[in-house]
């Protein structure tokens, strides 16, 4: 133990399960819990809808809120729920100095315009003209702040006034990688007391889905758990709408100031397979071994896609290590993309700091874990590219 | 012998490779010979018709064979063609860098043409649902990547060999600039003896266009382009949408001489600062700004006397000529009226995502070739902004120590330290 470890003080959680920690945890502890699916709206797709959310509760202006799409929004709002937790919000001081690392990818197209596009340009050939008339009439000035990737930061800065530094990832579940990594070496060589670090994914939007679906990686047919994927029609990946943000904070920092410690973040470490070259399970199976595993049973909270080669890949190395018992969350939450990652580490954290693992996500798959974890696994296998892992550990 | 560690007893990082691309040209020597010269890169734009247009003039980079391929190809040759001449002159080997890559890189969405192209490959159902069907039965991941924030970043990791996950990032216009900030710290943490630092930025589309100038950011000078981007004039009316891209080799000193590399300058500090006023407006007091240039000059050890040269963000817009100047007067106190300021933006446009590392080159080329490149088109001083701008030509000068300000949309402001030699 040493007074520059990192330690999680806030947790900012949204899923289709709900907001928050103590939400999460309650469901996610229950045995069998049944996923929020919604098969209609996106068919052939299922998706994990949003929970129903007053964004008011965590941004107050409604002048913000229409600057944002829902994208925005809800990453504002998860940043609020992990500054809230963390006991920052509303200190001014904590905020100014505060460091922000926010994975992103980007926000909402408006679809009637791209729409009307695409059926005007059935009967004309002059399509770029076509784009020149339409986009400037008919896009609205602000919509393209609510798409920029690090706007996203911007908006945290605005409502939340996080504002010592704003850096923006962007690489889907590797963006989610990067930006706890770095957060954590910051505090590590004491560049940073505290850092706001996470990210937010909607899929309630074609273009989202049609950002997996240009390599037929999405899931269709019946809705199954995330490792009984393999061999269904479509490509494995089931997605959701959620968001998960982290308050890292140097472990002197925290404690000078009296807060709550959910858990201390170990080494977090990260790879770039050469997937095409067959690297993948090497990778996986290397940063394993980087990440220091202790001994004896480990609880592994896996961000797991259900993408087939991706998680045919994680399922293979990970059975390989009879000490892991493993929990795919993304069977309940769905893929939620740059937020993946934050998302895995935070129910590591829940985990050790409430002595008590999760019952298997699917029974079928995932064996018992009994008694309190003192380390916790969390993983995110990029559904296309990139890797990455870390170790939580009871503070 | 020189110090290896800074004042603050970190590894010194040294430039050993500078790389450029912008619409002056390929590589160093052009840029360089054309920015010298005051000679502008700004033109027409023919690669998309200008109808319904407001502006219709811009710096893309139109030689490159990727020119009319969509952002995504651009923004990777961009990349590539900068890192190659960076990685070449740091004598490294092309395809085993061996350290950690940093890509500043505008997001990435579907390009229309392929949206056209997708969409009306059949007449079955519509809208969105088309485009998924569509979508699915690609047999092809081509379109696929243009659309993944970190394919650019996996090619470029693959092609030159870097080491570990390549982190891309945005920081709006100061993205280039965090780039470089962020190769710095992972050699100062000693993470690394060495990182591949880019910003590329090929997505200046229709689309870009209009969007930018649906927020009245862009100039709508038209009829003389290369006279359109006017930083500090009284007439200058926005930015010039720009592509290019900018490279560096960043080493720990230690490590680059020990191989006997050349040494051609130090980052001595970086420093940022938010702000939370508005998402396109800076805060009315310079604050944020005035808190990042003193952020970068602490933790580069050195006092406000201390800079020779700023390279500013000056990108002719009203809003943030008035506000760098009135943060760099606030910082710099009245040494502010006799310090050389100048924008390559008066020439180049503005790069976006490339622009802090395009700048930093051109910076870290300004101290080793003691000239100034001048801030053209300044024939109508604004009055308000009482600057030695460099004014259309060349200075020759004896530069030591460079700032370069990288000051973006969303609130994020990045600034560079740089000096010639180590101390």
């Amino acid at each position: 133990m040493s007074s520059h470890d990192v330690v999680i003080t806030g947790i900012g959680l949204v899923s289709s399960l709900g907001e928050g920690p103590d939400a999460h945890w309650q469901k996610l502890t229950r045995p069998g819990l049944e996923p929020v699916l919604e098969a209609e709206r996106f068919a052939p797709y299922t998706i994990h809808p949003l929970p129903e959310i007053d964004w008011n509760l965590q941004i107050a202006k409604r002048g913000d809120q229409r600057q944002m799409e829902t994208w925005q929004r809800l990453g504002t709002y998860t940043a609020g729920l992990a500054l809230d937790d963390a006991g920052i919000k509303g200190n001014d001081e904590l905020c100014a100095t505060m460091d922000m690392v926010v994975a992103a990818g980007g926000g909402e197209r408006d679809e009637a315009v791209d729409a009307a596009i695409l059926a005007a340009s059935e009967s004309r050939n002059d399509r770029d003209v076509l784009l020149n008339e339409k986009l400037t009439t008919e896009l609205r000035p602000t919509l393209f702040l609510a798409q920029l990737s690090n706007l996203l930061a911007g908006n945290i800065s605005i409502v939340h006034k996080v504002t010592g530094s704003s850096r923006t990832f962007m690489g889907e579940e590797g963006a989610g990688v990067s930006a706890v990594e770095t957060a954590a070496a910051r505090i590590r060589s004491g560049q940073s007391t505290h850092v706001l670090v996470g990210g937010a994914f909607q899929t309630e939007h074609s273009d989202m889905l049609l950002g997996y679906e240009l390599a037929g990686y999405l899931h269709r047919g019946p809705w199954k758990p995330v490792w009984q994927r393999q061999g269904a029609e479509g490509g494995g990946v089931v997605t959701g709408s959620g968001g998960a943000f982290l308050v890292l904070e140097q472990r002197e920092h925290a404690k000078n100031r009296g807060r709550k410690i959910y858990a201390e973040l170990g080494p977090v470490v990260s790879g770039r397979a050469r997937r095409r070259q067959g690297e993948l399970n090497s990778e996986i199976a290397a940063l394993l071994k980087q990440a220091a595993l202790p001994d004896g049973d480990l609880l592994t909270i896996s961000a797991a896609s259900g993408a087939h080669a991706a998680t045919a890949a994680e399922k293979a190395v990970l059975d390989a290590n009879p000490a892991l018992a493993v929990r795919a969350f993304s069977t309940l939450t769905g893929h939620m993309k740059e937020a993946q990652f934050p998302f895995a580490v935070a129910l590591a954290a829940m985990a050790v700091d409430r002595g008590a693992g999760y019952p298997a996500f699917d029974a079928t798959v995932e064996r018992p874990f009994e008694g309190a974890p003192n380390s916790v696994l969390a993983t995110a296998i990029g559904y296309h590219q990139f890797e990455g892992l870390g170790l939580v550990k009871a503070a | 012998m020189a110090n290896l560690r800074d004042h603050m007893g970190r590894p010194i990082v040294a430039v050993t490779g500078i790389g450029v691309v912008t619409s002056l040209g390929v590589g160093k020597a052009d840029n360089w010979a054309a920015l010298t010269s005051g000679r502008s890169g700004i033109h027409p734009i023919t690669r998309f018709p200008v109808d319904h247009l407001n502006t219709r003039i811009s710096g893309m980079v139109d030689f490159l064979p990727s020119s009319s391929k969509g952002a995504s190809h651009l923004t990777y040759e961009l990349a590539e063609t900068a890192a190659q001449e960076a990685v070449s002159e740091a004598g490294l080997e092309s395809g085993d860098f061996g350290g950690p890559l940093f890509l500043a890189s505008p997001p990435v969405e579907l390009d229309w043409i392929d949206r056209f192209s997708l969409y009306n490959s059949d007449k079955q159902d519509a809208g969105a649902e088309r485009l998924l069907r569509v979508a699915r039965g690609l047999k092809e991941l081509d379109v696929f990547e243009t659309t993944q924030f970190g394919s650019i970043a996996d090619r470029l990791a693959d092609r030159f060999g870097t080491r570990g996950l390549p982190i891309t990032l945005s920081t709006a216009c100061a993205s280039g600039a965090t780039a470089i900030q962020l190769g710095v710290e992972a050699i100062r943490r000693g993470e690394c003896d060495k990182a591949l630092s880019i910003g590329a930025d090929g997505s200046a589309t229709a689309e870009a266009l209009i969007r930018f100038s649906l927020l009245s950011a862009l100039s709508t000078h038209n009829d003389i382009p290369e006279k359109a981007s006017k930083p500090f004039s009284k007439d200058r009316d926005g930015f010039v949408l720009a592509e290019g891209s900018g490279a560096l080799v960043l080493e720990s000193l230690e490590g680059a001489l020990a191989r006997g590399a050349a040494i051609l300058g130090i980052m001595r500090g970086c420093g940022e600062k938010a702000d939370d006023f508005h998402r396109t407006r800076s805060k009315p007091d310079g604050s944020p700004a005035i808190a990042a240039v003193r952020a970068a000059l602490a933790d580069a050890g050195l006092g406000e006397d201390e800079i020779d040269y700023v390279n500013a963000h000056g990108t002719s817009t009203p809003e943030n000529d008035k506000m760098e100047h009135l943060s760099l007067s606030t910082v710099f106190g009245e040494r502010i009226g006799s310090m050389p300021i100048s924008s390559n933006k008066s020439m180049i446009g503005h790069t976006l995502s490339a622009a802090g590392a395009v700048e930093a080159a051109f910076s870290l080329m300004t101290m080793r070739e003691s000239v100034i490149p001048p801030t053209i088109n300044y024939d109508n001083p604004d009055p308000a902004i009482v600057l030695d701008v460099v004014p259309n030509k060349k200075r020759n000068a004896e530069v030591g120590t460079v700032l370069s300000n990288s000051f973006g949309f969303g609130g994020q402001n990045t600034c560079l330290v740089m000096a010639r030699e180590p101390v």
